[in-house]
């Protein structure tokens, strides 16, 4: 497939539901090149952007209005925030300012004009943090309410261009997670197979955030963390998913160089539905018998057991003294490879 | 929306939506002989996220407060972490300390600058200012999305939350701050990372926004020097700014009660950085925490028979509530409202030009704009400061024990002011947890006795002029205030 090009720009509709801002206060941080400068190049046009753009009120209505009738054509509506159902059903959690209306009825009426719709961020996509506990707001994602296909659109909804809704899972979304994205659906190259089970872009969801994890040599030996500020693995003891989450964060990192795990704390799996469910305390390692509940993922559990029991008894002593703690106490060996 | 005019000549205006600023605001107005009459300010936005927070393990806050806002996640990470410090009765390192206080500064001055340049200053790049003598430099320098400042700046602030990258993973929502202290530590290569970062941020800053060192900046101290700035200073968006409040007349433009509240912001071994303090009817006092309380009058929320101290409060939504005309409770320290943000914290911290503006003409829009610019350049001085004063040898994180019954309350500054959490642990659950934060205290509704909050007041008249659907003397005052309405709510 060859890159388009599209002469006319590609046009670029935001909404912020019952989210945080998050992910767009992170697309902000995108870097080398800047954001705008990315935009610019790949010719995307914001119509609207609540953080961005300069009409309020008034102004602001009427281009909305002109986008759902069709006067202006909508390449991508991004919607950031979970949909709000509540209270009982009304959807007056959320109503758009200024217009009196839910925001769910305006996300509806803008998705069936648009080509592509696009969940930015994991309570636009499943419900997310916005959907947690007794999830008071009735919070839905867009297509997906958690696990369950569905949500705010229904689980046959499909946009112009023949997809579902396109979810660009996070809590937050890496900046280049959304560009990509965007500059990908511009260009004509993301289609139905580039999307993974849960409709995430494959391009950064086919990773798991454990692959390029610095503290990948504590997992191999089992040298694990015993409490925040440790520097061994945290998948034994603190909660750590990132062998089972779908992200390139350790890969790409972010904000310059970080990652959770690079920060010093347990990966959560923001990127998938219901992480904000856990079943049990975000810094703890459920187990039965001392075995981690969650496994990693493609990974058998006998071998896992059996590796795991091989990997402890043969623990380097310089990683098992690190792990515990919250600096290199005892440096790796300089050896002369040539007299080895 | 433009309501047809009641019989007295009043006009009801309905302004949203209200962008530019973080989350969801519209602001209902009667217009009478060119002025507003009386504003409601109304949050549409409800989630619940006290209530999403009840029954959970109490260090699951720290995943899920931060998730409140995505523009002060790091602030509300530091009140939760607070909050549990006080539960488990632990003090955190000196390490942890200096690295959450500069955690909290780097998003704190992102903030100011994301406020400046993308969300306050567009608004005088509009079609409606282009007869202005300064018309062309603003278009140039701040026009939505495509400004040069505005374009420069992103691209600072992006730099600027390396500092978050390194010492804390990323932004936003961190989970590097704990009740001890910080998860990660930093080595004396990061300390010279973090200062060349920061020395590339202050670097745009000194030549883009105030075309002056930041020391310069620091140390104004008189409302002539800013006039004199004005009339000959150095080029920037500073000056630009001067040159626009001084033609639009901003200091005139508004006022609210004159009555301000802050927290304290970044704790030190001897108290915070930025005093805790409240200032009211002319006169400096302390913070009395047991004071505070919320009014449910005008909130769409049950429990409005009393206001109640977060300790007692509650957060039930109530949707067939007629009365209130927003889902924002009405925050109140003994009895009345109070204005929180960057103003309040440099006249609490005696900065002499903030306590110089706030005698001639209180809490305006022109003052608290410069309240903010004057904080900006002071906290990044001290960033530098902080960078420095860090031991990476010494212990960065301390480990406390959990009781399954307790209380703690976590008391700081985000960028537009006072934010507070108050936790209450029974069986080794959150049994409650309230929320108050600044633009609660800001943005409040009427309270039992039908006192305005203080931007409902601030808005009283500022003129509208014939045909304003969206008047630009309103979107100035709201946006002064930099709003955090996802925060409000919760």
């Amino acid at each position: 497939m060859t890159v388009q090009s599209r002469a006319h720009g590609f046009n670029v509709l935001w909404l912020q539901s019952g989210g945080c801002g998050g992910c767009t206060m992170s697309l902000l941080c995108a870097e080398a090149p800047d954001l705008l400068t990315t935009l610019d190049f790949a010719g995307i046009r914001l119509l609207w952007h609540p953080s961005l753009s300069e009409e309020t009120g008034t102004e602001a209505v009427e281009l909305l209005g002109a986008v759902a009738r069709g006067d202006i054509r909508l390449d991508a509506l991004c919607v950031e925030g979970a949909l709000l159902r509540g209270p009982n059903g009304t959807g007056r959690f959320h109503v758009l300012a200024g217009t009196g209306r839910p925001t769910i009825e305006w996300v509806r009426d803008l998705a069936a004009v648009a080509e592509h719709v696009v969940a930015v961020g994991t309570c636009a996509a499943y419900g997310g943090v916005t959907a947690a506990g007794a999830n008071p707001a009735d919070a839905c994602g867009l297509q997906y309410d958690g696990r369950r296909e569905g949500g705010a659109l229904g689980a046959a909804f499909r946009s112009r261009s023949g997809l579902p809704v396109i979810n660009i899972a996070g809590c937050p979304t890496h900046p280049n997670w959304i560009t990509e994205t965007l500059m990908l659906l511009s260009a004509g190259l993301l289609g139905a197979d580039d999307l993974d089970a849960y409709r995430r872009p494959r391009f950064y969801a086919d990773h798991l955030v454990h692959h390029g994890c610095p503290r990948n040599e504590y997992y191999e030996y089992k040298a694990s963390a015993e409490k925040l500020s440790d520097l061994g693995c945290m998948m034994e003891h603190l909660g750590c998913l990132g062998t089972q989450a779908h992200a390139d964060c350790n890969t790409r990192p972010w904000n310059g160089e970080g990652s959770c795990t690079r920060g010093g704390y347990a990966c959560i799996n923001c990127t998938a539905p219901e992480f904000e469910e856990p079943g049990h305390p975000y810094l703890a390692t459920p187990k039965i018998a001392g075995i981690p509940v969650g496994l990693p993922t493609d990974m058998p559990k006998a071998w896992f057991i059996a590796l795991s029991s091989l990997a402890k008894a043969a623990t380097p002593e310089r990683l098992r003294r690190n792990a515990v703690s919250d600096h290199v106490v005892m440096p790796p060996t300089v050896r002369d490879i040539k007299r080895r | 929306m433009r309501d047809a005019s009641a019989k007295d000549g009043t006009a009801r205006l309905i302004v949203g939506p209200f962008n530019r600023v973080e989350g969801d605001l519209e602001v209902r107005l009667e217009v009478a002989d060119g002025a507003v009459r009386a504003a409601f300010v109304s949050s549409p936005l409800f989630r619940g996220f006290e209530r999403i927070l009840e029954g959970r393990d109490p260090f699951d806050a720290l995943v899920i407060a931060p998730r409140i806002c995505g523009i002060c996640s790091v602030s509300q990470s530091q009140a939760a972490a607070l909050a549990l410090a006080q539960w488990q009765g632990l003090a955190p390192t000196a390490n942890g300390r200096i690295a959450t206080n500069l955690l909290v500064a780097a998003e704190n001055v992102a903030d100011h600058l994301t406020h400046f340049h993308l969300f306050f200053m567009p608004d005088f790049a509009r079609a409606a200012y282009a007869d202005r003598p300064w018309f062309a430099a603003a278009e140039a320098r701040f026009k939505a999305g495509r400004g040069t400042s505005a374009r420069r700046l992103i691209e600072a602030r992006a730099t600027l939350m390396h500092v978050l990258g390194l010492l804390a993973g990323r932004w936003p929502h961190t989970l590097a701050i704990q009740p001890g202290g910080v998860t990660r530590r930093a080595e004396p290569r990061d300390q010279m990372r973090l200062l060349a970062t920061l020395g590339a941020v202050r670097a745009t800053l000194e030549q883009t926004l105030y075309g002056a060192p930041l020391e310069r900046i620091s140390a104004l101290a008189d409302p002539r020097e800013l006039e004199a700035w004005r009339a000959l200073g150095p080029d920037g968006d500073f000056r630009l700014f001067l040159e626009i409040a001084a033609d639009l007349d901003l200091t005139h433009l508004g006022r609210a009660y004159d009555r301000f509240l802050s927290f304290g912001a970044y704790p030190g071994e001897e108290g915070p950085h930025y005093p805790a303090g409240t200032f009211a009817d002319g006169v400096l006092g302390g913070v009395d925490e047991a004071a505070i309380a919320e009014d449910h009058t005008f909130a769409r929320m049950e429990d409005r028979a009393a206001p109640h101290h977060p300790f007692a409060g509650s957060t039930i939504p109530d949707g067939f509530d007629e009365t209130g005309y927003t889902w924002c409770k009405a925050p109140r320290l003994a009895g009345q409202p109070f204005e929180t943000g960057a103003l309040a914290r440099q006249f609490m911290d005696g900065q002499p030009l903030a306590r110089a503006l706030v005698a001639a003409g209180g809490g305006n829009v022109f003052s608290r704009v410069i309240g903010r610019l004057i904080e900006t350049a002071r906290t990044l001085i001290a960033m530098e400061g902080w960078v420095r004063a860090l031991e990476p040898a010494e212990p960065w994180c301390a480990h406390g024990t959990n009781p399954s019954e307790g209380r703690g309350a976590g008391l700081t500054e985000a960028a537009r002011g006072a934010l507070g959490h108050w936790m209450e642990v029974r069986n080794g659950r959150i049994a409650r947890y309230q929320i108050i934060a600044p633009t609660t205290w800001n943005f409040s509704p009427r309270d039992a006795a039908g006192v305005p909050g203080p931007l409902e007041a601030a808005l009283v008249g500022a003129p509208v002029q014939e045909g304003e659907t969206t008047p630009l003397s309103v979107q100035h005052i709201v946006r002064s205030f930099d709003p955090c309405m996802v925060c409000t709510v919760h």
